[in-house]
């Protein structure tokens, strides 16, 4: 059993530079990816959410319909499926950027859609109706009463599927995408150690997944100041013990 | 039947190419090998989860720290880089003997068996540990204080409490295992995508190939998760309004 971590010293502007960020002749690059992907999919949820709210059944149903077909089938089918459609209709090939963000933005806005509207969902409806009686108007509830509460019940659960998104990228690399995973094999394959490189891009990838996960846990502690108080506030109140 | 004039897409639908030349036998034997790489992959993940979640709550700290790297990387890495990795970066480590019967048994089926249990059992473990959390400490208590020993209370009251809040999130979970098998078609399993791939690649006949394994997949999905739904209002605790804590990623 023998080891050559040489190669990434020996390729790690390759792999960082055209695979993460896409920077290079084979444009891709996850981050390039994820970032429009999480932006673009998280309108798109938005949209999608608030139409399975409606009451109108056309408006309503429509919305369901495209959440539970999406989850209902793998990612790597919808990006087949866009492989295949997208050169019908336009008639012409696109670069596969263009084809996985598409199907990324379609794809993860079924469950950023669920978020949303389960986070509209947890704010009660006493909220709203003191708000009316309290004399605000619909628009005034809406902006300083629900929402400020929606997305701060949403936002946890909106970064765990960020980071499933930036995870997902990684199927971009099935089509031919040059980001951090295709990378990786181009160099394993020209070099044979698959073994150092997969656990390079691994760590890579765990890096920014980790450190997203970790900062939803601040964040969710932050934003939750009733129940779970800081630590500095827990260290200020120590602090004053100690003054006085 | 040629489709024209619709966006200018000209298009000959031959729905026959799914059941003709052998077709049908491949959708078969791909729904097959999906469901018996989703059902081994789900069996090990739930050991795995149950393993990892166990040793998270042990005295001895270097087991604790060893679970707990163990669901923090396995989880948090994509589960395509896994599945290169076991395929193509550990057999060469594994004992001759190993390597020939792998050889002999299809190294792709049971690398991607490997890599599905191992990514889905980190995510398991924070499935099954979040049901567990979510029952308060009082509960214990209480049961201990009505004069049942803590085993009893155990097998009595918390288990079948923390089982029947972990089936929303545990039948979700396995979804997700199954709707990632295909991701196994990157290292040559021959599951369902893969299966429906191979017949665009014969035919050309892309729409037809691909409609038949996306409607495969929404059956199975659906159709599981309609029997879970019905489970789990079946084992609802009445009165309860829980949500497990999230275990998504």
């Amino acid at each position: 059993m023998s080891f050559d971590w040489g190669i990434i010293l020996a390729n790690w502007k390759f792999l960082l530079f055209q695979g993460l960020m896409g920077f290079g002749a084979f444009g891709g690059g996850t981050l390039r990816l994820a970032i429009p992907a999480i932006v673009l999919g998280f309108i798109l949820g938005t949209i999608i959410g608030l139409c399975r709210l409606a009451h109108r059944p056309w408006i309503h149903y429509p919305a369901v319909v495209y959440v539970e077909f999406f989850r209902g089938v793998p990612l790597v089918m919808v990006i087949f499926w866009f492989w295949f459609l997208i050169p019908q209709i336009t008639g012409q090939r696109l670069p596969e950027y263009t084809v996985a963000l598409t199907a990324f933005v379609v794809f993860e806005a079924a469950y950023l859609g669920e978020i949303v509207r389960a986070g509209i969902q947890s704010v009660p409806r006493g909220q709203v109706e003191a708000a009316t009686a309290g004399g605000l108007s619909y628009g005034h509830t809406m902006v300083h009463v629900v929402l400020p509460q929606a997305i701060r019940n949403m936002i946890p659960s909106l970064v765990t599927q960020f980071i499933v998104l930036f995870k997902d990228t990684s199927l971009a690399s099935i089509i031919g995408m040059m980001d951090l995973t295709k990378a990786a094999q181009t160099v394993s394959q020209r070099e044979i150690r698959p073994f150092e490189m997969y656990l390079f891009i691994a760590v890579v990838y765990w890096i920014f997944t980790y450190s997203m996960s970790r900062f939803s846990q601040w964040l969710e502690v932050k934003m939750t100041p009733e129940r779970a108080p800081t630590r500095r506030a827990a260290l200020r109140e120590a602090a004053k013990a100690a003054a006085a | 039947m040629p489709l024209t004039g619709f966006l200018g897409i000209q298009y000959d639908f031959q729905w026959s190419v799914l059941w003709t030349a052998g077709h049908g036998q491949w959708l078969i034997q791909g729904i097959l090998t999906t469901l018996r790489l989703s059902a081994l992959g789900w069996v090990f993940a739930n050991l795995l989860g149950i393993l990892a979640g166990a040793l998270r709550t042990v005295p001895f700290a270097p087991l604790r720290a060893l679970a707990t790297f163990y669901v923090e990387f396995f989880r948090n890495v994509p589960l395509l880089v896994w599945l290169f990795f076991w395929y193509f970066g550990i057999p060469q480590f594994l004992p001759r003997a190993i390597q020939d019967w792998l050889n002999l048994h299809g190294p792709e089926f049971w690398s991607a068996v490997v890599g599905l249990s191992v990514y889905h059992g980190a995510r398991m473990s924070e499935v099954i540990r979040a049901g567990i959390q979510s029952i308060p400490k009082t509960l214990l208590e209480a049961s201990v204080a009505t004069g049942l020993s803590v085993g009893q209370a155990y097998r009595l009251i918390i288990i079948p409490i923390a089982l029947r809040l972990i089936v929303p999130p545990a039948t979700n979970e396995s979804l997700n295992l199954l709707k990632n098998s295909s991701l196994a078609l990157t290292i040559g399993v021959a599951e369902l995508t893969f299966m429906s791939r191979q017949i665009e690649t014969y035919t050309a006949k892309a729409f037809e190939a691909l409609t038949a394994g996306t409607l495969i997949y929404l059956a199975m999905c659906l159709g599981i998760a309609s029997v879970m739904g019905q489970v789990e209002r079946y084992f609802r605790i009445p009165g309860l309004i829980a949500r497990v804590g999230r275990a998504e990623h």
